[in-house]
């Protein structure tokens, strides 16, 4: 009766990669609880995390249990329902981007099959990755005004308005980007960035578009409420910011999306504007391991890993050296630098693609 | 029955509860939520006809950005079902004459419509480089003239929203300013 050709195959594959990129994203985004703990103790010079396991390595699984094991509350005014869904939601869009994002090159078995280290090469990548981020607000927001509390729905107010201010100019930075690569997947992206120098000049995106990248960069700290623009979370004007009510694992899951988001979005930088998982000499590697190909594509899943950790230190080197903006600040950067700079920058691009380089 | 009829039938029985559940429930706040899934559900149609660009604009715009206005004001204004006014019965009947006409309309433009049905597998007229191409050629002019609609509806909210009463802080003002500074 049911007409179901389904590549058996092909699922188990995605099933596997999908498993193990949410198992990795998990992973590092608890390391990068214990990173962000070491580095703001490296910088006010203190020692950071040390009493579990050396160098205080188990401290996010001492940190997950202690908030397992808190007590589990619902405020009586709360809206029962939103109030649950508030960090499903906030999780469920933190971890929604990571399918479109190319972690390696494909590898082609000895039978032939091509295996791709991408969950979904969707032609619209990268307005994918746009969908999901402006859908995270909803996390917050429903969050933060269901739980009943002024100070919740102020924060929440106020992340819902920053997310929606940034992402004008964020979107109107890749439009300039765009414009250069000619497609929105992001597979394709990253193939055109192969190696590091390419017909005399870098091939990697961030020497063709340095203030998109500025501005992407400044966007993306807003999206994701870091700071200096983590003003949701500011604890002297709101107490605690939209998740105050929340207690155990539900608190967990607002502080953990937001370390998800961080490595998802320095996935998305790095593979937009610093090459993916294209290193320079790469083509002499892979020649050198010519014998072994899985050996080439684990050294570039490692490159990519690598890039992108160093980018979440970059936010985390931020966050301690930065004071917090105030708001009204924050908005005026958004409205009257970011997006006007943003639609400059959009133009000279045209410009010089029309007339100077004349594709 | 083959895998493209179950999503169409579960997607189309989706938008429609959901619809239902937009104007049926009391409190603001679910209809808005369950407005939102009607939007995605939309979304899933564009993608079975492979519109992925269409697919995810929609959830861009109207999901995204306009349901997260609308969201903001129903949260501001904190409407709940007990502090709903009750309406007239002339509000009543004027509701239920316009909505009929409005019912009969849409019966009358779905009666004459065409039941051309598209071809399921090889439509690619909704990927993002056959709309550009369509909408930067044959349809540049109604593009761009609805551009200028949308500039100028953004002039307009701009100077609705621009305080005319806005003084310049007077010298005590500042004063307590630098206090604090």
């Amino acid at each position: 009766m049911l007409l179901l050709q389904i590549d058996t195959a092909l699922i188990i594959e995605k099933v596997i990669l999908i498993s193990v990129i949410l198992m990795g994203s998990l992973g590092i985004a608890m390391y990068a609880t214990w990173g962000e703990r070491k580095v703001s103790a490296v910088m006010q010079d203190r020692i950071g995390p040390n009493r579990a396991g050396p160098f205080g390595l188990l401290q996010p699984l001492a940190d997950g249990l202690k908030l397992f094991f808190k007590e589990e509350i619902i405020p009586d005014r709360s809206t029962g329902f939103i109030f649950v869904l508030g960090p499903c939601l906030a999780m469920l869009t933190a971890l929604m981007t990571s399918a479109v994002v190319p972690w390696g090159p494909d590898y082609i078995t000895e039978s032939g099959r091509v295996i791709s280290f991408q969950v979904a090469d969707i032609n619209i990548g990268i307005l994918f990755v746009f969908g999901a981020v402006s859908l995270g607000v909803y996390g917050v927001m429903l969050g933060g005004w269901a739980s009943n509390n002024k100070f919740s729905l102020l924060s929440s107010i106020r992340a819902a308005s920053q997310a929606i201010s940034y992402e004008l100019a964020m979107g109107i930075s890749l439009i300039a980007l765009l414009m250069l690569t000619g497609t929105l997947s992001l597979r394709e992206i990253v193939s055109q960035q192969h190696g590091f120098w390419n017909d005399g000049y870098f091939s990697w995106n961030f020497f063709k578009q340095p203030i998109g990248f500025i501005i992407f960069l400044t966007c993306s700290f807003a999206e994701l409420c870091r700071a200096p623009f983590d003003l949701p979370e500011c604890d002297s004007e709101l107490n605690m910011g939209y998740h105050q009510e929340y207690s155990s694992m539900k608190l967990g899951f607002y502080l953990f999306a937001e370390y998800i988001n961080m490595f998802i979005s320095s996935a998305i930088i790095v593979t937009l504007f610093f090459g993916g998982y294209n290193f320079p000499f790469m083509d002499s590697v892979q020649h050198a391991t010519l014998a072994h190909p899985i050996l080439f594509t684990i050294i570039c899943i490692l490159v990519l890993l690598t890039k992108i950790i160093c980018m979440i230190l970059f936010f985390m080197f931020v966050r301690w050296t930065l004071p917090r903006f105030r708001y009204d600040q924050l908005m005026k950067l958004g409205w009257r630098s970011l997006i006007p700079l943003a639609l400059v920058n959009m133009l000279i691009t045209g410009v010089l693609i029309l007339w100077v380089f004349k594709k | 029955m083959d895998i493209y009829d179950i999503l169409f039938w579960f997607l189309s029985a989706l938008a429609v509860a959901c619809a239902l559940g937009v104007i049926l429930s009391r409190n603001p706040v679910n209809s808005v939520m369950f407005l939102i899934v009607t939007f995605f559900a939309i979304s899933g149609h564009y993608v079975l006809m492979n519109a992925q660009f269409l697919a995810i604009v929609n959830v861009i715009v109207y999901a995204g950005a306009i349901m997260v206005l609308f969201l903001f004001v129903i949260m501001l204004m904190n409407l709940n079902a007990d502090v709903e006014p009750q309406k007239g019965q002339l509000v009543q009947l004027a509701g239920v004459i316009s909505g009929g006409v409005l019912f009969l309309v849409i019966l009358a433009s779905i009666k004459t419509a065409k039941t051309e049905y598209m071809d399921k597998t090889a439509t690619d007229i909704g990927l993002i480089t056959n709309l550009g191409k369509v909408l930067f050629t044959k349809y540049v002019l109604p593009f761009e003239i609805s551009s200028v609609l949308f500039l100028s509806a953004m002039i307009g909210a701009v100077v609705i929203g621009k305080k005319e009463d806005a003084k310049p802080p007077s010298k005590a003002d500042e004063a307590e300013m630098k206090q604090f500074l």
